[in-house]
């Protein structure tokens, strides 16, 4: 049981990565002179809208949580209406802390917000798939001793594992190297994008080398 | 031995002052001298080299010019003069560089970009040692043979008017002086007045030689509004007018006496985009030099660029030009085209003078020197022009003479310019031997920090420090035998000077006895750490003590911030490291405030989750490499519950919103001093205010800053020093109103700036008056024992005492800067320390942080520029070497200085352990030194950096007055652990 629980993260897992790998080289079809550097925003763009869309499938196909109790048409919407308006908050909220950290207030809005878009992406709507929209859940999911299954557990590394992307993202910022790569914010996606993929690589492995001391208890 | 930690942490803090001192000393490295300094003159000059034929050349060539006038101007960089605005401003000399009778250069300054270097590089045309930036401000008169010298010996009479600092380098040398003093940077038109006015008289008597001006007021426009300022243009124009009457004035007296004089205008450093300077950028770094003289032929339609050259150049060539001998440290070559004009036999003469000059300078100092391909070059070319005078003397055909003669001179000119730049790279030489003993003795004190954490850290808050067991003697005098030893055969062997083995036998002596100590107390700890260990491995009960997020997140950033010390960038622009860690530091509390509140009920019986027993025994091994493996981790047994669950609505609402207000706090203290390197231009609020459109905007915003210090710093002051407070701060907004950064609203305009120093005085009485009060409270507390508030207020008055000195000496737009400081301390100690309970350890790193996070906010950067040094002189009618370093050096560091004697109250405050003040001492001592130790085996590492001057040394003189802030706040520290102890 559990064994295939694990196999089922791991090939929901490489699906994401599997996604962020096709928002790279699809549009160069359709799109001229695309690049994730030079074309940087289009490219945020897309990879969103990738993961989003294989975040929701997975949520539509696996089912990692039971399935609540009430499921009428306008609990759905409702409830999906809820998303999006969390979705939106984080976005802002994050956007508001890059501020914070020192992105400029004026200029490169768009930028930034953008950015704040992609965060979001690897890390709240994972969180509303998995755990929708409830406070209280995210909060216990992510202190110490909270998560209550394998799905959690993933969804905690590579959450964090996004936030630390980010935070390293910023290092090379300052550097006196001149690469088109050190421009704010696209150090700081890609550190975002590749702590995404490394907690999506990590997460599964993880949790397979130590399944032996995990035990999760039912509510 | 015992000791408690405190006194441990301070003793361990002076002896790496010791060494990071002795370290410092041999880094920088004394400059290219000549062994014979001023009894040069007595040497009979070289004769012209001559192949057998005997030349009747053998004493120095006659000047050639009968009067040298030389107006630099500060601040002159190379495109006020060269680029548009010297077009727009400055006509007159834009004709004479284009069409006139002059030679333009660019010269190149070298680092420090300070004036008191650069003036020394332009008279003596040697490279003044990085370290006379340090003694800038009090220039000791130059030893060193100079120009100024050399004209005074030779009976020339100079005159003159300027910045002072020129009288101080040259104390008896000119026959008439005025110095202006460069103290009162807000004054660009009186300092410049000061000089001009005496022009007129001077320029119609006839009783000089040289005359020399230094304009100041361009340079201080440039520190006060940078130099795409509108006032920038003005004073051009007013420098060009100046310019355009020295030379009318020199040109109709030389049609009387049929002698060219040399007109000489340049600038000492540039200015850079900001307006400072000191630094390493191009604009900085190159300035204008125009030699203009009708000696100089011009044909019309001759257009020529300003080709580079170094400043040093400019000694030589004023040498030549009043014909006395060069100065014997002088690395510069002669500015060729002066002597253009000149027959070719008088060409080769100044060529060979210079290049002998040049090439003794290299045989006294590289021993090497025959190797050196500027001296074969010379020796070459001294040998053709021995040919060259042969021929001459036989009065061979002209033509093999002409053309022998340009050979010649093509040789000499690259022989001086390879000899020149071989000089040049002679001044980084370092006195390793220094340098090694320095580290050695901070790496101990380093390692003795480290090994006794567990100790001092220890609830008792004490150590046993072993000094006196027999073993150890044994050792101790092995080490010292050996260490001695050592020193005397490195001494007997080195070549190059030594700081170290200058010293006397006594000091040597107990320097290696200290390191040997030091050395046997880290191996007896080293030891006992071992002994522990196998104890502790035999019972495995032992309660090990969790990790949380915060304490890694600590960790994790003292490290990484060691570590980004490596690169260049990353000193350049450390604000940013320092503030992207007091964000995530904010963030970091958040989580936990929230989790505090939120999960408080629930999750008590630890129902979510749980991790088996025996991942917990592989945990410890894992913990402090990631955080998601601390997620795993139980809860800290040994925490308290914390009282964020007793705290009522309206408190508690004030404790979740607390971190964001602090971060937005940050973010506004950021946007108002930009700094560092990279972003340095961008526009910022402390510029937008120090504009002079918007003074009315800086009054009222200086008079709210000190409203709301007022406010903030009362409330646990007695009666005395309330009203002392009030009456000093309302004395700061004076001066700054006296010295016209302000403006009083029944005031509009004030014309009349004054210097303030009353308005200072009165200030700094109340300072004293402060500090003497909670000196005394203190005092008092210790005699009382039972009186615990005494003490607490006694420290809180000293605080607050710090903050009316920084008040006073802060900018107006920085008092932002002090307000934000009180009130993110307000609101950390109200609602993050007390109900979260940090202990002791955390409190004093979080404290460190934003002390750190705080000197950038100020403005600061590792670079020299940025240093405010008109505070050294607020309330000082003249200059007074300590007050004046210990005012700038306060000013400098109030962020660090304040955050920690906030600490040391804020700690005396919380009655609830007495070792807190112990734990913090010794937890700040470590902390401070981890990185100095770090940086200084970088520094060494990377000395043949190429940014090694303009970047990492002035960040070793950083980190060096860090360290002696550090151990006097260990010692004030110290000071209140030894009263609590007794009390």
């Amino acid at each position: 049981m559990k064994d295939t629980d694990i196999k089922r993260l791991l090939y929901a897992h490489l699906l994401c990565i599997f996604s962020i790998i096709l928002s790279i080289f699809i549009p160069s079809f359709f799109l001229e002179n695309f690049s994730i550097l030079e074309t940087h925003l289009t490219w945020l763009c897309i990879c969103s809208v990738f993961v989003t869309a294989v975040n929701l499938v997975l949520y539509l196909v696996v089912k990692p949580n039971a399935s609540s109790k009430r499921s009428s048409l306008s609990y759905k919407v409702t409830r999906f209406l809820k998303c999006c308006i969390y979705f939106l908050m984080s976005c802002f909220f994050f956007h508001v802390i890059f501020v914070l950290y020192g992105a400029p207030l004026i200029e490169l809005v768009l930028e930034t917000f953008l950015f704040a878009v992609i965060l979001s992406t690897f890390t709240t709507v994972p969180c509303l798939c998995l755990l929708g929209p409830n406070i209280k859940a995210w909060l216990r999911v992510f202190s110490r001793n909270g998560v209550t299954s394998i799905w959690e557990n993933s969804l905690q590394i590579t959450t964090i594992s996004s936030f630390i992307g980010t935070w390293l993202g910023a290092f090379p910022i300052p550097l006196d190297w001149e690469r088109p790569w050190q421009v704010w914010p696209i150090s700081c996606t890609l550190g975002a994008t590749f702590g995404y993929v490394a907690g999506l690589v990590i997460s599964p492995l993880w949790i397979y080398w130590n399944r032996k001391q995990l035990t999760y208890k039912n509510k | 031995m015992r000791l408690r930690s405190g006194t441990f942490a301070a003793c361990c803090v002076v002896i790496e002052v010791l060494g990071v001192a002795l370290f410092l000393r041999g880094f920088f490295p004394t400059p290219v001298r000549s062994s014979s300094r001023t009894e040069h003159q007595a040497e009979p000059p070289a004769p012209e080299p001559s192949a057998g034929a005997s030349s009747n050349w053998t004493k120095l060539p006659p000047p050639l010019f009968r009067k040298v006038v030389i107006m630099l101007i500060d601040g002159l960089r190379d495109d006020f003069v060269f680029g548009s605005k010297g077009v727009k401003f400055m006509p007159y000399t834009t004709y004479l560089v284009e069409k006139g009778a002059s030679h333009s250069f660019v010269a190149e300054a070298k680092l420090p970009t300070v004036t008191m270097p650069r003036i020394k590089a332009l008279m003596t045309g040697s490279l003044p040692g990085f370290i006379d930036v340090v003694r800038n401000l009090n220039s000791p008169a130059v030893l060193e043979d100079n120009v100024i010298t050399q004209a005074e010996a030779a009976g020339k009479r100079i005159i003159f008017y300027g910045d002072e600092t020129w009288v101080k380098l040259f104390p008896r040398h000119f026959v008439e002086y005025d110095g202006t003093t460069s103290f009162f940077v807000s004054d660009y038109t009186e300092v410049d007045d000061n000089v001009t006015r005496h022009l007129d008289k001077v320029l119609k008597r006839g009783d000089w030689d040289v005359l020399i001006l230094h304009y100041l007021g361009l340079d201080h426009i440039g520190h006060v509004s940078g130099p795409s300022s509108p006032l920038i243009g003005h004073k051009l124009r007013e420098m060009d007018s100046i310019l355009m009457k020295i030379h009318t004035s020199l040109l109709s007296e030389e049609r009387e006496t049929l002698v060219p004089n040399l007109l000489v205008l340049c600038g000492d450093h540039g200015m850079s985009e900001t307006g400072g300077h000191g630094a390493s950028s191009v604009e900085e770094l190159n300035t204008a030099l125009i030699l203009i003289s009708s000696a100089f032929e011009r044909k019309p339609g001759d257009i020529r660029r300003p080709k580079h050259v170094q400043q040093t150049d400019l000694a030589a060539t004023l040498a030549i030009g009043l014909g006395l001998p060069i100065p014997g440290n002088s690395v510069g070559s002669l500015l060729f085209p002066t002597v253009e004009g000149r027959p070719v036999r008088e060409q080769l003469r100044f060529l060979h003078l210079n290049a002998v000059q040049l090439s003794k300078l290299l045989q006294e100092n590289v021993p090497s020197y025959t190797k050196e391909p500027g001296f074969e070059q010379f020796k070459m070319s001294e040998r053709l022009h021995g040919n060259w005078i042969r021929l001459y003397l036989e009065e061979n055909n002209s033509e093999v003479l002409f053309n022998l003669g340009a050979k010649v001179r093509r040789q000499y000119l690259d022989a001086l310019r390879t000899l020149s730049l071989s000089l040049s790279r002679q001044v980084a030489q370092y006195d390793i031997y220094s340098m090694l003993v320095g580290t050695v003795m901070v790496l101990e004190v380093l390692a003795l920090l480290l090994l006794s954490i567990p100790q001092a850290l220890s609830s008792k808050a004490e150590l046993e420090v072993p000094l006196w067991s027999p073993a150890f003697s044994l050792l101790f005098y092995l080490m010292f035998l050996v260490l001695s030893a050592l020193h005397v055969i490195v001494c007997t062997s080195a070549e190059s000077s030594c700081y170290f083995c200058g010293l006397s036998w006594l000091t040597a002596g107990g320097v290696m006895a200290l390191i040997s100590a030091l050395l046997c107390a880290v191996v007896s700890a080293l030891a006992k750490m071992f002994a522990a260990g196998k104890f502790l491995s035999k019972n495995p009960a032992h309660p090990k003590a969790r990790w949380s997020e915060l304490d890694v997140l600590i960790l994790l950033g003292t490290m990484g911030h060691v570590l980004s010390l490596g690169a260049s960038s990353f000193i350049e622009e450390e604000h940013q490291t320092w503030y992207f860690l007091i964000n995530t530091l904010c963030l970091a509390l958040c989580h936990e405030i929230y989790r505090n509140c939120f999960l408080r009920d629930d999750c008590e019986p630890q129902q979510c989750s749980h991790v088996e027993e025996g991942f917990v025994s592989t945990a410890p091994a894992l913990q402090d490499r990631s955080i998601h493996c601390n997620m795993l981790e139980p809860h800290r047994v040994s925490k308290d519950p914390t009282s964020l669950d007793t705290l009522r609505g309206c408190e508690k609402w004030m404790v979740l919103a607390s971190p964001w207000v602090i971060l937005t706090c940050c973010r506004l203290l950021r946007s108002l001093n930009q700094t560092g390197v990279q972003w340095a231009h961008r526009p910022d609020l402390g510029h937008w205010l120090t504009s002079s459109d918007h003074k009315a905007a800086l009054s009222l915003l200086a008079a709210l800053s000190l409203i709301v210090i007022f406010a903030l710093v009362q409330r646990r002051c007695s009666l005395t020093s309330k009203i002392a407070m009030a009456l000093g701060l309302l004395g700061v907004y004076c001066y700054r109103a006296a010295i016209g950064n302000v403006l009083f609203p029944w005031q509009q305009d004030s014309k009349d700036i004054s210097k303030g120093v009353i308005e200072a005085r009165f200030v700094h009485v109340f300072v004293l008056g402060i500090l003497f009060t909670g000196t005394k409270d203190l005092l008092k507390s210790q005699v009382i024992a039972a009186d615990f508030t005494i003490k607490t207020v006694g420290l809180w008055e000293i605080y607050s005492g710090l903050v009316l000195l920084a008040a006073l000496l802060f900018r107006p737009h920085n008092l932002p800067v002090l307000v934000f400081s009180l009130f993110i301390q307000t609101v950390m100690t109200q609602f993050i320390w007390k109900p979260l309970r940090h202990d002791a350890a955390e409190i004093t790193i979080m404290h460190y942080w934003f002390g750190q996070a705080f000197f950038y906010f100020q403005g600061n950067s590792n670079n020299i520029a940025t240093v405010d040094v008109s505070a050294g002189f607020v309330g000082l009618d003249t200059y007074m070497e300590v007050p004046a370093m210990f005012l700038t050096a306060f000013a400098t560091f109030a962020g660090p200085v304040l955050w920690a004697s906030h600490l040391v109250s804020f700690l005396s405050s919380e009655t609830s352990s007495g070792s807190a003040l112990g734990h913090a001492c010794f937890c700040y001592a470590l902390i401070c030194s981890f990185p100095v130790s770090a940086y200084i085996i970088l520094v060494t590492s990377l000395r043949y950096h190429l940014f090694i001057w303009s970047v990492f040394s002035p960040k070793l003189l950083y980190e060096g007055m860090h360290i002696l802030i550090t151990a006097a706040i260990c010692a004030f520290f110290t000071a209140m652990d030894q009263t609590n102890a007794k009390s």
